[in-house]
């Protein structure tokens, strides 16, 4: 425990300021997220740094002191950085990260039964002469594996509060809490690096002659860090931002200094830190003397079985996507019956008109048949959450690298692209953990192949009407489940090639290194993935609100303009008076009055004849609209695929955000009056779907030659847009476009070609 | 030899890694140093990567990243 300095220390400045601003940082797989949501709970802002590819996390709670922020840096191993995001936490923490102002203190988080390698890093953010806490996380497992660890020498050699927790079970959390205040009430701690007096007194003159250049409080602490880090790309843009060109060749002449004095960069550093570790920990840490396989080791011998390892990961991807199908069921029924009571409520507050029909055919049909596949998408999340929460992810890279290298790509290629699965954007932002240049952007261009949650709603829908519902082993295995397995993992199997063209053409090169950790297995927090849930059903949400939401009135006023519809509003009139006044009569069945039953028939032939007048009025108007025009222009195009013009329009509307095509689908045939009102949606009025002779338009051919479009096609203007900016060029994000769109179109008109042969 | 010569259940004690490019820097970080002593635990299904365990680390890499890293081997290793 640092005690409070008297002459130097002012307590009771911070308190009077706003907030108090913490950093959160500690290795990957420390359990640092759920510290965090422990803390904060769910964040109040997400965002990136600007200029780099860091996802700005910040959370907020209040003690009887006031307001604690607290800013979640990226999980890392070391501070060392070579590319500009590696830099972003070493920045944030100097204070020198324009958008978030100076640090009172950092948290570093440590996994307990860990602590050789995790004190690396403390070890270097402590040098940063930041207040500094250690958490000792997972502290429940040290018993567990018979560990014995010293507190109190270790408080005493670190010269640094140390708080036990076991965060999953928010044990200790009230005391990080108290500490962080207490921390930031004391004086700034002295820095002891354990690295050589040579590296500080070359740093201190570099400072010296920045200084003299005109460049002022540069902290000591990053002119260091600039020292070690070879090849960090933040030089160059300090060196040009403060104009010292000399600084590079400066920084060079150093490096060759320490290099003579027996002090090599970059190995110094490792060196010199773990040696400081060794001494640290000595007698600190006791461990068994037998070295026993733990449990994680033991499932690790089963998951990364030569055969086990494979049938357990085929059954895992198999049992995700069956639940996926089997357990929404209920949310979706619910959401159904809730979409259908809004558009009757509002059909019966309004007269049938352009507003209405607005309402309740352009957004309440184009929003609620996007939202009601969210119970699907949760659970996929839920189920991503748990796999990577647990530590399966990693096993997952290792257990499939062999096979990526084969498509030059690697193990670490698969968490990004397994991510995609869910949505190819926050796919392609985590291909940041890759390294190397040419395997990054190889994941980076297939990764929207990957099939991704808004496809989910397609197949869904496609599968769900015209799959049918053959099971074998009592209900276990589906015929409607397996192709949804197909259609999820086909762009995956697509993938494999295109990679392997890749690797040969425009990204040659040797197989860049893969260094991995395997975490120990535990249970998932429940805490983490309820947050990982809700942010990414809320991000759903938001676009089913917003982009959907402008999609679906756009595409009903397409469809809606310029035909003439009063004629077809004025039947609805009247079949709606005719429906009120058969409602106020009693059933059919429980009546014997023979004039009673008499009205009821002639009040029913009388709706459905005004009924089938409404549907094909509609369908004329619709053919006559602005969407009907563009439809058939492009008709000849689609055709061999199998689709008439309305699936066409569906497509082309489905271009920037491809799950709008259900929204689309939804207004086209609600507004051509194919949605009679015996029907709960858009499954039935598909199935009714006809050619002008009569024919289904659906069959099982045109269902299949639709997915594989979907399974393959760019329609996202997201990812598109997100690979632009993590590539840097338009040149790789028109690339992705033009080579899916291609393989889309072609791999549809050969799925209808085969299908057809056999259906 | 390195440790890409192991036995599974072998162990041995890293005597240097080779080279001080990013790769080299990476395994040190990772606590593959001098004095550590490190075991193959296993092998992923189609022989690479290999799982190696040291103090309390679980890594994974491949032949040609464990080449880097010298060691000697113990005897008495199981």
């Amino acid at each position: 425990m640092v005690s409070p300095d008297p002459t130097s220390s002012t307590p009771g400045n911070k308190s009077q300021r706003a907030s108090l601003r913490v950093a959160l940082i500690g290795n990957p797989n420390t359990g640092k997220s759920t510290i965090f949501s422990a803390l904060c709970g769910v964040p109040t802002r997400i965002g990136n740094y600007p200029g780099v590819t860091v996802e700005k996390k910040i959370g907020t709670y209040k003690d009887n002191q006031g307001e604690v922020q607290i800013i979640d840096l990226p999980g890392t191993y070391s501070l060392a950085a070579r590319t500009l995001d590696e830099q972003v936490s070493v920045d944030v923490l100097l204070g020198r990260q324009a958008d978030v102002p100076s640090l009172d203190a950092v948290i570093v988080v440590a996994d307990a039964t860990n602590l050789d390698r995790n004190l690396y890093l403390f070890s270097q953010v402590r040098d940063l002469g930041l207040p500094t806490i250690l958490v000792l996380n997972m502290w429940d497992r040290i018993a567990q594996e018979s560990i014995e660890i010293d507190l109190e020498m270790l408080k005493k050699r670190l010269s640094t509060p140390i708080i036990t927790t076991a965060a999953a079970r928010k044990v200790g959390i009230e005391t990080l809490r108290l500490a962080i205040r207490q921390v930031t009430d004391c004086a700034k701690p002295e820095i002891f690096s354990p690295l050589p007096a040579v590296l500080h007194e070359q740093s201190q003159q570099l400072k010296d002659w920045m200084a003299s250049k005109g460049v002022q409080d540069t902290p000591l602490p990053w002119i260091e860090r600039l020292v070690l880090d070879c090849g960090n790309q933040g030089l160059e843009i300090f060196a040009k931002k403060h104009n010292l060109p000399e600084l590079s060749a400066k920084i060079e002449a150093v490096r060759e200094t320490l290099a003579s004095q027996n002090c090599r960069v970059p190995t110094v550093e490792t060196r010199v830190r773990y040696q400081w570790i060794r001494e640290t920990l000595t007698d600190v840490v006791r461990r068994p003397l037998h070295e026993r396989l733990t449990w994680s080791d033991r499932i690790d011998k089963v998951v990364t079985h030569r055969w086990w390892g494979l049938i357990l990961f085929a059954a895992v991807m198999f049992v995700v996507f069956q639940a996926i199908y089997r357990w929404a069921e209920p949310g979706m029924l619910l959401i159904e019956s809730v979409q259908g009571f809004v558009g009757d409520s509002i059909s019966s507050m309004l007269p049938p008109g352009m507003l209405r029909s607005l309402l309740v055919d352009g957004i309440v049909a184009g929003v609620g048949s996007v939202v009601v596949f969210l119970p699907q998408i949760l659970l996929l999340f839920l189920f991503i959450g748990v796999l990577e929460d647990c530590g399966y992810m990693a096993r997952a890279a290792f257990v499939m690298d062999k096979l990526m290298t084969r498509l030059g790509l690697s193990g670490k290629s698969f968490v990004p692209l397994m991510s995609s699965f869910a949505c190819a954007v926050p796919g392609i932002m985590a291909t940041r953990t890759i390294e190397n240049r040419t395997e990054r952007f190889v994941t980076i261009l297939v990764a929207p192949l990957m099939s991704c949650s808004a496809r989910l709603p397609v197949y869904l829908l496609l599968i769900g009407t015209f799959i049918p519902s053959t099971t074998w082993l009592g209900g276990w295995i589906g015929l409607q489940g397996l192709t949804l397995l197909f259609m999820q993992s086909l762009g995956a199997m697509i993938a494999v090639p295109i990679a392997f063209i890749l690797r040969k053409t425009f990204f040659k090169g040797e197989m860049p290194p893969f260094v991995m950790e395997l975490p120990p297995y535990k249970w998932p927090s429940l805490n983490v993935i309820f947050h990982r849930v809700w942010e990414r059903g809320l991000a759903f949400v938001t676009r089913a609100g917003t982009l959907i939401f402008c999609t679906s009135v756009i595409v009903w006023a397409a469809s809606y303009f310029p035909a003439d519809r009063t004629q077809i509003h004025e039947l609805e009139a009247n079949r709606e008076g005719l429906q009120a006044e058969l409602a106020a009569l009693p059933a059919i069945e429980e009546t014997s009055d023979e004039s009673v039953r008499s009205q009821i028939a002639l009040l029913d032939s009388q709706i459905s004849a005004l009924a089938s007048e409404e549907m094909v009025l509609g369908g004329e108007a619709i053919e006559k609209s602005f969407l009907g025009y563009a439809g058939h222009a492009i008709e000849p195009v689609v055709k061999p695929l199998g689709w008439d013009w309305k699936i066409g329009v569906g497509v082309i509307a489905s271009f920037p955000a491809r799950e709008v095509i259900i929204a689309t689908m939804g207004t086209i045939y609600s507004l051509g009056g194919e949605v009679s009102e015996e029907d709960e949606g858009l499954r039935d009025a598909l199935n009714h779907a006809a050619w002008p002779d009569g024919k289904p338009v659906y069959n099982i051919p045109v269902a299949l030659s639709i997915m594989v479009f979907f399974a393959l096609c760019a329609q996202c203007a997201a990812t598109i847009m997100t690979i632009q900016r993590e590539t840097n060029s338009w040149k790789w994000a028109a690339f992705t476009f033009v080579y899916m769109t291609t393989l889309a179109y072609i791999g549809a008109w050969i799925a209808y070609a085969i299908a057809g042969n056999f259906v | 030899m390195n440790l890409a010569d192991l036995k599974v259940g072998q162990q041995g004690t890293i005597t240097q890694v080779v080279g001080d490019d990013t790769l080299a820097l990476r395994l040190m970080e990772m606590g593959l140093i001098e004095g550590e002593v490190v075991r193959l635990l296993g092998k992923a299904p189609m022989g690479e990567p290999l799982e190696f365990a040291y103090r309390s680390s679980r890594l994974s890499l491949r032949k040609l990243e464990a080449t880097r890293v010298e060691i000697e081997l113990l005897k008495d290793s199981t």
